[in-house]
């Protein structure tokens, strides 16, 4: 018998029992939908740490004073300082692995232009801080070494300060604004970054020189860096090598005796973006673990119905055998029974799965991300699951004697 | 006996096994049976009469003894290659019918066709050409549940003949008919074989026998008696008469 002659007997006999094939197919539906779901969030997920973390710099370590000792004294990291200049100038010099280093000075002002107001943070660094972070210009230029030696009131701004001192779509290069009352000149507007994923607008920022900063804005701690040192690493690779080099060099300029506490603190960033990515991978481990078992169940569930309908379609069974259908006949249209039945919860699988990841990520404001791969596998799955249960229905249709199979009543 | 007969039966013997028990079916059974004969096979409950029909059929193999269809030797046939032959030379009345329920009239005569790959077209008007000769071509849309009896046995006759077979079996196709139909259902059948297909028809009803051009008597296994005879003519009103059911 021809394929789709095959399908079209299939399909009848599915849709005859609409309601216990819908029933049927519920495990496969879910197990498809939970893995459609659990791919589109974790990716989602994954492609916004991602994200994220490609707009707070590459291979970015950060230097801060204080103990790390939860809880101490010290009352947290960057309460008290301890970071000096020179060590500033030891991790950009001494050590190899160290691309780049900035300070990162930074205050909550109010900033003015002519006719607007804003409250935003303002920060005090040098140069190299705009590499570190990798953050081009969309305007103007960045700050220069000559604007730190020279101690300049100049600041390149965020898209967000450009918008809300200068209205949106301006060019607000070439114009003064206040910072605590202090006049200072826009000379460039920073490309957009967008929010961190806890919300934090990165283009929030006015950036000025840090020699302007410590002598205008804050004021100076002299030999101390009043916050605390972005550090960038040559490549990824090399990020944790970088962030031990630093600590064993500060440990020895700071003379610290063997088991001491550390009067700093660096974060490396990668570590902890890894550490996200590893616990969606986690989640992802899980939900897989659930869609398994419910593809399982749904196969079974599948078998035991394709049992029943073999039962109950002895005669037809034994009609069509009469009929001239070969053993091989029989089989097929049973194992295409199960595949439809299998790919169609497969396919109503990947729909509910793709509304399902839809709605949670709009309530729970996640991102989702799906991949054609993956729904293309996952219908294949199911499929593969109709097969391989219906295989043994399909084979036990097939070795029907006629005889017996016309006079079961 | 002529070795040139459509069937030929030699020394046939079917033997079931029941655990221990061993139950002789048949037991040795000679027999020819040539084109456009109409034959009925009596005798009594148990006897062999549907044991030999199955083997006819090829639903079923003969435990020793040989069986010619058309001169080949059957018996040894694979499955596969007896589904062909079946599908191609036999046809099969039932007495229940058999015909798929929530399936029309024309689907269920296209049934022997889907197994033998005819183009759906070629399917369609066969389908409807072997409804119009049982008189039904006018209910190819029907289903089994919306038609009677006598009308349900016809659907399967015209799927038996679909196929063009040399051969229709039917065990016991008017057990479950009225006298009236039963006729009918004769009618068709001596109209088959002066056409040249030949029939095989169990029965228990010695009016039934009548029609038939031979009649073999069978007890426990053997031939009793194997006469020929003068077939009573099967005369009946038209079909549509008194036979409406409930159709829309
Ligand atoms: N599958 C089987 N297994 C065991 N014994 C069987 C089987 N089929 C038939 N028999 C036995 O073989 C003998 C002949 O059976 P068969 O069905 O041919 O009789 P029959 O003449 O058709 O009877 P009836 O008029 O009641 O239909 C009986 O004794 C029956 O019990
Ligand atoms: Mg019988």
């Amino acid at each position: 018998m021809n394929p789709l002659q095959t399908l079209r007997i299939a399909l009848r006999a599915l849709t005859r029992n609409k309601m216990r094939s819908f029933l049927t197919t519920l495990g496969v539906v879910i197990g498809v939908s939970a893995v459609i779901a659990m791919v589109a969030i974790g990716d989602g997920a994954k492609a916004r740490v991602e994200a994220t973390f490609a707009a707070m710099g590459s291979n970015m370590l950060i230097v801060l004073p204080g103990t790390s000792t939860a809880g101490g004294a010290m009352g947290g990291f960057g309460s008290m300082p301890t970071l000096t200049w020179d060590d500033l100038v030891a991790i950009q010099t001494e050590i190899p692995t160290v691309r780049a280093a900035a300070p990162q000075l930074r205050t909550n002002a109010q900033v003015m232009s002519e006719e607007q107001n804003w409250g935003t943070q303002v920060f005090g660094t040098t140069p190299e801080y705009f590499q570190i972070r990798t953050w081009p210009i969309a305007q103007g230029v960045l700050l220069t070494q000559g604007d730190v030696d020279g101690g300049s009131k100049v600041a390149v701004i965020g898209q967000t300060v450009a918008d809300k001192l200068f209205g949106e779509n301006s060019n607000p290069t070439g114009h003064a604004i206040r910072i605590k009352n202090i006049p200072f000149t826009v000379v460039g507007v920073l490309s957009k970054k967008g929010q961190s994923q806890w919300g934090q607008d990165y283009d929030d920022i006015v950036i000025v020189p840090v020699t302007t900063y410590q002598q205008k804005i804050k004021g100076s701690l002299k030999n101390y860096v009043e916050g605390s040192v972005a550090v960038s690493a040559t490549s990824a690779d090399t990020t944790s090598r970088a962030e031990s080099q630093i600590r064993a060099m500060l440990r020895d300029r700071h003379r610290l005796p063997l088991g001491a506490d550390d009067d700093f603190s660096i974060r490396n960033l990668s570590e902890i973006a890894s550490a996200q990515q590893e616990g969606t991978r986690t989640l992802t481990t899980l939900l897989a673990a659930i869609a398994a078992v419910s593809l399982l169940v749904g196969g079974i569930g599948i078998m035991n119905i394709m049992l029943v309908s073999v039962t109950e379609r002895t005669r037809e069974i034994g009609l069509r055998m009469a009929v001239g259908a070969k053993p091989a006949d029989i089989r097929l249209q049973f194992l295409v029974e199960a595949l439809a039945l299998a790919v169609t919860g497969g396919l109503i699988g990947v729909a509910l799965g793709v509304f399902g990841a839809w709605r949670l990520a709009t309530s729970f404001g996640w991102e989702v991300l799906y991949r054609p791969d993956v729904i293309a596998i996952a219908v294949g799955f199911s499929g593969l699951v109709g097969v391989v249960f219906g295989l043994y229905p399909a084979h036990k249709a097939s070795r029907l004697d006629p005889i017996t199979a016309l006079r079961f009543e | 006996m002529s070795g040139r007969s459509l069937i030929q039966f030699q020394d046939v013997a079917k033997v079931y096994h029941m655990g221990d028990v061993e139950v002789h079916a048949l037991r040795g059974v000679t027999l020819g049976i040539e084109q456009g004969e109409f034959t009925a096979i009596m005798g009594a409950s148990g006897s062999g009469k549907s044991t030999m029909m199955n083997i006819v059929g090829l639903l079923d193999r003969p435990t020793s003894g040989t069986y010619l269809l058309e001169g080949e030797a059957v018996s040894t046939l694979s499955t596969e290659r007896l589904a062909e032959v079946r599908n191609r030379t036999i046809g099969f009345v039932f007495q229940s019918f058999n015909l798929l329920a929530r399936t029309s009239a024309l689907e269920n005569v296209e049934l022997p066709m889907l197994y033998a790959n005819v183009a759906r077209a070629e399917r369609i008007r066969r389908a409807t050409a072997s409804l119009d000769r049982v008189g039904l071509g006018d209910r190819a849309d029907h289903h089994p549940n919306q038609m009677s009896g006598g009308q349900q046995q016809r659907v399967a006759i015209a799927r038996a003949l679909v196929s063009e077979p040399r051969v229709i079996l039917a065990d016991e196709p008017t057990g479950n008919l009225d006298s009236r139909t039963s006729v009918e259902v004769m009618k068709l059948f001596q109209e088959l074989g002066h056409s040249g297909i030949t029939v095989v028809l169990v029965t228990h009803e010695p009016d039934i026998a009548q029609y038939a051009s031979r009649v073999i008597q069978m007890r426990d296994g053997r031939i009793l008696s194997d006469q020929r005879q003068q077939p009573k003519e099967a005369v009946v009103p038209p079909w549509t008469d008194g036979d409406e059911v409930d159709a829309p």
